[in-house]
């Protein structure tokens, strides 16, 4: 079945593998080659080969259901992967360190002295009606004023090559454990391609996560008691989050296994007694985080943690507040942000977005309901949100009045066409939409991961890539250019 | 070691065993039921009370105890937390979040045994499909046993698996003890006798104790060989001491271990220095009260000791900017 790229079904749209006229993109010159000369029966083999790899590995997500419990469900992974040459990444990796360098700038701006507040660079009003901002962190300074310690910012390409961000997630984001199991899995599905390219690595994260975690420790000592808190198995990411603290060699707690004592420092419960913990990379909501502080019936947080982290006896990663930059309306002030703080221009652009807030724009919003994307602001998971052209006109009308209703929790950005990649389909490739999320670390140094993951919609057309809905992952080759 | 990770590993020891002695009981009770004559037993009533849930049986049947209904809660049930379904459901909740801890085929055994248990419950409650599917439960706990000591490194989390394993196998050797050697004290002494002696033999074999006790004993099946075999030996896996001897031996290697092993050495000097077979009905019933008391106060004392103040299994729901974010 030997493939003519050329047909295979991308015409009109971006592909990251090859052009309209079906030649391979820089990089992706022997992936190509080696693709199109597979035949069926090979090709069924290594998707077969693949998924059998990942369920002996257990690499599961999680979906929980009221009826069924918690339920297992193999990760969905893509054999083609979707390859970015070097050239084109390095200028992404310096966009995305110079945006989470200006985020945590206006977090730690934004708990202490509001300057960009000040200068009317930042809207006042929306300050004051963020659901993120969390008074009980103002005044507080982390270890090297970073809030954000890891950060998943989500890019897509649009039709006409543009790479932009389409959000920050600087909260709890997850995704990181399966770029790592997708890069194992295909190493050892497809050797020799890696044989024949130089695709640079990924496994070196849980190392680099770790030194980032040990760098914000309270206490100068050479091994400090990191903890990866887990909200418990019943969290969508469980799987995640034991895999890192199996991969780091640290404990994986829960909120009860810590206690916060008379001193003010938080330990664990273990068969030996108490033991002190310096660096929590916690995997909870701020809300959860602390029923002293925060939500009074939280069961899944530790009593007196926050009044911890004051007094900085204990580093919590991301630390809590950090979410406020993490807000589809906040996101729309990011490359003001960057101007303002670092003198620079943005180099990786955001997709342009309207704020329901402001009239004009609202009106905008509203007359072009049907080429656009409404989100509300503090939303994860795609819920609540209108994707205009595959609305129909009474989901419009519905929507228009919701948006009327609370107009400072909606953003409206136009509808783009993701780039596709090839991806397996029965015997054959046909082009599937693509976003990508990268993660990047910050504490003494700023790294990002080498690509990061790649979530593909498996539904022909379909823009969804959630796991949950369908979506289905992809393995990110950053490529050295050939012949180098 | 976690103290959580702790807690987890003892309770899977514990629910494992009590879903194997279940089946056990079951078991051994439809053998045994064939052999007596009609209406000369309690039949299912004892079973129900072994497992210390007539009330809840009470509650939810009323006062009949025919086999079906008997037979469902005690296998079946959701409702009855000692259920066999139940405690492999507990098992298996334990043993999930402590997948990192005991050797991968481990779990996957606990889930398959859960899962072929839960699948196959018509057929395990059916008169013909219950030996092979009590079988297979039992034969799938001692799978599992064996796995573990051939694959899990013997560190503090082993130690709790087995404490947790060993308590409840005392536990359950003297529940057994308490209501069969009650249930077979009958109104006119003569009227039950030709069956006396297999009525001990399927206590003894519902512990699959009966060769052993052969070997040892070189007796016929008597009420005081039998409570002596079973309270006392050293050396069979289910006897009273053996038990507890393979809790002070985990309890040895851990730290902090001073109260739990003080509380383990009375429950052992008790019974060591108690006359077992010569007890009377009355007086053995008494004895294992107290008994139960002790193995219970034992058990809080390993929790105080290495455990979690709070209750386990409590969860809530949040969202996480996940892989699920659009």
């Amino acid at each position: 079945m030997p493939v003519d790229w050329k047909d295979y079904g991308a015409r009109g749209l971006h592909d990251e593998m090859v052009t309209a006229s079906g030649k391979p993109r820089p990089g992706a010159v022997k992936l190509a080659r080696y693709l199109a000369a597979l035949d069926a029966q090979e090709l069924a083999a290594r998707q077969a080969a693949t998924e059998l790899a990942l369920k002996e590995a257990g690499i599961t997500f999680t979906v929980y259901s009221e009826e069924g419990g918690s339920i297992d469900r193999a990760w969905p992974l893509d054999i083609v992967p979707r390859v970015m040459a070097r050239s084109e990444w390095d200028r992404i990796e310096a966009g995305l360190k110079q945006r989470v360098r200006a985020l945590n700038l206006f977090i730690d701006d934004l708990y202490h002295d509001q300057r960009i507040v000040k200068d009317r660079v930042f809207p006042a009003d929306l300050l004051a009606d963020s659901r993120n901002f969390r008074p009980q962190c103002v005044g507080v300074g982390p270890p090297l004023g970073v809030w954000a310690h890891v950060c998943g910012s989500d890019l897509v390409r649009d039709r006409d090559g543009t790479v932009y961000v389409l959000e920050d997630n600087l909260r709890v984001p997850s995704g990181v454990s399966y770029m790592l199991e997708n890069r194992a899995v295909m190493k050892r599905v497809f050797p020799e391609l890696f044989e024949n390219h130089s695709i640079l690595p990924v496994d070196d994260y849980p190392s680099q996560l770790f030194d980032t975690l040990a760098a914000v420790s309270p206490r100068p000592v050479g091994f400090p008691e990191v903890v990866v808190l887990t909200p418990g198995i019943y969290n969508s990411a469980y799987f995640e989050h034991a895999y890192l603290a199996q991969q780091m060699g640290c404990e994986l707690v829960e909120g009860r296994d810590l206690v916060v004592g008379e001193d003010d420092r938080v330990y664990m419960r273990t068969i030996e007694g108490l033991a002190r913990v310096d660096v929590i990379y916690r995997r909870i909501d701020d809300l959860f985080l602390d029923p002293e502080a925060f939500r009074a019936d939280s069961t899944l947080g530790v009593p007196g943690l926050l009044r911890a982290w004051k007094a900085g006896h204990v580093a919590l990663v991301n630390a809590p507040g950090a979410g406020v930059a993490d807000d589809k309306v906040v996101y729309a002030f990011v490359p003001a942000m960057i101007r303002y703080y670092l003198g620079e221009e943005a180099i990786l652009p955001n997709v342009p977005t309207y704020l329901c807030i402001d009239d004009a724009q609202r009106a905008h919003v509203l007359a072009n309901l049907e080429t656009m994307v409404v989100k509300p602001a503090n939303e994860s998971g795609g819920y609540g949100m209108l994707v205009g052209p595959a609305s129909t006109k009474k989901e419009r009308e519905e929507f228009a009045r919701t948006i009327q209703a609370d107009p400072r929790n909606f953003i409206g950005q136009p509808a783009l066409t993701l780039s596709t990649v090839p991806t397996v389909v029965g015997d054959h490739f046909e082009p599937r939409h693509v976003d990508m999320r990268p993660f990047i670390l910050s504490s003494d140094e700023t790294l990002v991961t080498t690509g990061g993951l790649t979530r593909v919609a498996l539904r022909k057309g379909s823009l969804v890539v959630n796991s949950s809905q369908g979506g289905g992952s992809k393995d990110t080759w950053i490529v050295d250019e050939e012949g180098r | 070691m976690l103290s959580r990770v702790a807690e987890n590993l003892y309770w899977l020891g514990r629910y494992v065993e009590r879903a194997e002695n279940t089946a056990r009981m079951v078991n051994v009770n439809a053998n045994l039921l064939l052999d007596l004559p009609k209406g000369t037993t309690p039949e299912w009533q004892p079973l129900v009370a072994i497992t210390g849930a007539d009330g809840l049986y009470r509650e939810r049947h009323g006062p009949g105890y025919d086999e079906r209904t008997a037979l469902r809660f005690l296998i079946a049930e959701t409702t009855n937390p000692g259920s066999m379904l139940s405690s492999l459901s507990l098992a298996r909740e334990n043993a999930r979040t402590i997948r990192d801890f005991i050797p991968r085929e481990a779990w996957e055994q606990i889930n398959e045994m859960y899962l072929h248990a839960k699948d196959n419950l018509a057929s395990g409650l059916s008169k013909r499909g219950r030996y092979p599917y009590l079988k297979r439960v039992i034969l799938g706990a001692q799978t599992l046993t064996g796995m573990l000591a051939g694959t899990m490194t013997n560190d503090a989390g082993y130690d709790f698996l087995r404490i947790g394993r060993n308590l409840e196998r005392a536990d359950m050797t003297i529940r057994l003890l308490d209501v069969r050697s009650a249930s077979l004290l009958p109104d006119d002494p003569h009227a039950l006798r030709p069956f006396e002696n297999i009525l001990w033999m399927s206590v003894l074999k519902s512990l699959t104790a009966y060769q052993m006790y052969r070997r040892k004993m070189q007796a016929r099946v008597r009420r005081q060989d039998v409570l002596s075999f079973l309270f006392k030996d050293t050396d069979f896996p289910r006897a009273f001491l053996h038990c507890l001897s393979v809790v002070e031996h985990g309890l040895w290697r851990l730290p902090r271990n001073d109260v739990p092993l003080r509380a383990t050495s009375r429950v052992q000097r008790t019974v060591q220095g108690a006359e077992v077979a010569a007890m009377s009905q009355a007086e053995l019933h008494a004895f294992i009260d107290q008994l139960e008391i002790a193995i219970g106060h034992l058990s809080d004392e390993i929790s105080r000791t290495y455990f979690l103040a709070q209750p386990l299994n409590q969860s809530q729901s949040q969202t996480e900017t996940g892989v699920e974010t659009a």
